[in-house]
């Protein structure tokens, strides 16, 4: 089991004729994911990685039965790009670009609502469920099969998640990378509700990093709603207040986001929280132990 | 990307929104034929900077004579000015911005911002203007009110009549503010402005709703397509390093430290700061040198990192994903040899191909550290800093 994605999975890529876009949907398809299509506006009719391409989301849909898309697209459209695909009936969009501007995601989201449509990103790495479905720029050799599901608002910081449980012989159910914007399509609540539902996922995993409060609103979703073992680890407690820190989301502003008001919400929920990204694989086995 | 308040007010200008007649000045001269060319008994000179508090650290003055504004430019232009927002070097004053003196019955709080919560536009109004919002936030909440705004419908008639009502405006007093407002609106949008602050929103004697001051900050992201905003950016207010690194598509962050750090991901990045000092050392700097870090960038963000004189070592963290680890490797190597680099350098990578990179770099025949992991690669670095102290 899994979340979100599976090995049945058939997903149809907005910007496969971009280099980004065909870069990692290799990656993708030697990974096993069935990549089933492109979709560049004005290239329909061509291949590419041996895909076929189609003008329209809408026309891929129809011809290919995908029901998720995987965004490439350049920021200045990326946010036409996810609502063309909601408008098609895709049931869950990636977004991988980076640099979308907020106000266009602002109108994302509200027009999103009238879908039956789920958001990843944009600005992350993707959905991974190890050994079945690569969607996204993560390095598909450090997952593995098992039982933990990660949620992280970084690539890299997921990666680290991954590459400790792995040696720890836990393995993933399904990491999300939920992106480092302000405003972004899923949220941690989100995949803590499917990762609480799936009966193969043993323990959570949540990276989070400074800025805004949705750890917060994390917190109390685990502590009302989640049976399961959570770890969390919250980037930034150095950082400087005011100064963005790389992700358009990270940032301290006017006292709110701090990394230990953050701290201090999961704690007092009763999550396990590490202050070295060195212990998460650690603190994870240790909380399952303890959990029986 | 921070606007000045000259050039937020331009804008206001363009876009309706009333402030008072000023002029921006580089030399006290230039400031004495601005006051005379506005005219009037009583002027108002501004140090130009890209900070808040500028009140309380003396970078507001009134003058009452033509001699004062020229004296006072005279005082500030050239110096820096420090405030609880500009960091302890402050920022250089450039330019100072003349302006006519307004009669101020009353002080208000008017800002727009995307709402991270409700993730959309949101309006923050309060009457306690002129103070630190930050401060009454925290003191007095219920004397700030929020509205936001839904994407299709824009800003509502009544919502503008909810604000002016609590700002103590009649109902003709809340259909002028309203028309601000809507201004307000129009330029958020138009701009791609992340935050739009007056503070303060000022009620004259006659009555006329005036923007004292102006603060616009336009989204990093949209600059692609506000390419006249992106002119107005002014190096002088940035952190030299700061500025060189994004040229370079690098993310780079001045710290206290003396630990420099260079990373793969923001995230990341963030974290090995935050290990430095978990362990008891101080970080230098946040560095991401983005997910897809080449030889290049590795060698320009040494670069940038060496030009800090209070490094004593580099921590150099790399997790490989699509990046190769061998490759980044080479480029330390390279950015090693080319920089001439006599600090302690300390190497933590993991991931795709780490082995051969770590092989790599013990063979290379320079004094390059190969840590084992995560806390062995702070361990390393801090005893290098303390050494080299």
């Amino acid at each position: 089991m899994s979340i979100l994605v599976d090995a049945d999975t058939k997903v149809v890529c907005q910007g496969l004729t971009g280099r980004q876009g065909s870069f990692h949907t290799a990656r993708c398809l030697a990974y096993g994911t069935r990549v089933v299509a492109g979709v560049t506006p004005g290239r329909g009719g061509e291949t590419e990685l041996g895909l076929p391409v189609y003008d329209t989301v809408a026309e891929a849909k129809r011809e290919t039965g995908a029901t998720v898309s995987m965004v490439y697209v350049p920021a200045p459209f990326a946010a036409d790009a996810i609502l063309e695909a909601a408008d098609a009936g895709i049931g869950i969009v990636v977004c991988i670009t980076e640099g979308v501007p907020v106000l266009d995601m602002v109108r994302v989201k509200a027009v999103l609502g009238d879908y039956d449509c789920r958001l990843i990103g944009p600005n992350c790495p993707g959905i991974i469920t190890p050994g079945a479905c690569k969607i996204g720029i993560m390095p598909g050799a450090i997952h593995e099969p098992g039982s933990i599901g990660i949620v992280s608002r970084s690539g890299t910081l997921t990666y680290e998640a991954v590459h400790q449980t792995t040696g720890r012989g836990l393995g993933q159910t399904t990491c999300v990378g939920i992106g480092g914007d302000p405003v972004r399509g899923m949220n941690f609540v989100d995949c803590l509700e499917l990762f609480e539902a799936d009966p193969e996922t043993r323990g959570i995993i949540m990276v989070g990093e400074i800025g805004g409060t949705d750890e917060e609103a994390a917190a109390e979703y685990i502590a009302e709603s989640v049976s399961k073992p959570v770890v969390a680890y919250i980037a930034g407690v150095t950082a400087p207040p005011g100064k963005r820190m790389g992700h358009a989301g990270a940032i301290v502003a006017g006292g709110t986001g701090t990394a230990e008001a953050k701290y201090a919400a999961l704690e007092a929920a009763g999550v396990a929280t590490v202050r070295s990204l060195a212990d998460l694989g650690e603190a994870m086995a240790g909380a399952l132990a303890g959990s029986g | 990307m921070n606007l000045h308040e000259f050039q937020s007010k331009v804008l206001f200008r363009e876009y309706g929104i009333p402030v008072p007649e000023g002029r921006v000045a580089a030399t006290p001269t230039q400031a004495l034929h601005a006051a005379e060319a506005l005219g009037g008994e009583f002027w108002v000179v501004k140090a130009q900077v890209h900070a808040g508090g500028r009140g309380k650290a003396g970078g507001v003055k009134l003058a009452r004579s033509l001699d004062e504004v020229e004296e006072l430019a005279a005082g500030m232009l050239g110096q820096r000015l420090v405030t609880h927002q500009s960091g302890p070097e402050g920022l250089p004053i450039d330019q100072v911005y003349v302006e006519s003196g307004s009669d101020i019955e009353r002080e208000l709080y008017l800002s727009l911002l995307v709402d991270r919560g409700s993730e959309r536009v949101a309006i923050v109004a309060s009457a306690a203007g002129g103070m630190d919002i930050e401060e009454v936030a925290r003191t007095s909440p219920d004397r700030i009110l929020t509205v936001t705004l839904n994407p299709a419908a824009g800003l509502l008639d009544h919502q503008s009549r909810r604000i002016g009502f609590a700002l103590g405006f009649d109902a003709a007093g809340s259909v002028s503010l309203g028309r601000v407002l809507t201004n307000l609106v129009r330029l958020v949008h138009e701009c791609d402005a992340s935050l739009v602050e007056i503070n303060p929103l000022i009620v004259t004697t006659a009555g006329r709703i005036v923007a004292l001051d102006a603060k616009i900050n336009v989204e990093d992201n949209a600059l692609f397509r506000q390419q006249q905003l992106a002119a107005m950016r002014d190096p002088a207010q940035e952190d030299e390093r700061e500025r060189r690194a994004r040229e370079h598509d690098l993310s780079y962050v001045s710290l206290d430290g003396n630990i420099a750090c260079l990373v793969n991901g923001a995230g990341l990045a963030m974290a090995t700061m935050d290990l430095i000092k978990l362990h008891g050392g101080e970080p230098a700097n946040f560095l991401d040198v983005g997910g897809g870090a080449t030889a290049e960038n590795v060698e320009e963000a040494f670069n940038i990192i060496l030009t800090n004189e209070r490094v004593r070592t580099l921590l150099v963290n790399i997790f490989g994903g699509i990046v190769r680890c061998d490759l980044i490797a080479e480029g330390v190597i390279a950015a090693v040899r080319n920089t001439g680099v006599k600090l302690p350098v300390i190497v933590r990578l993991e991931g795709t191909n780490a082995k051969e990179g770590m092989e790599l770099l013990a063979n290379s025949g320079f004094d390059i550290v190969v840590a084992s992991g995560l806390t062995d690669a702070a361990a390393k670095a801090i005893e290098a800093a303390e050494r080299a102290e």
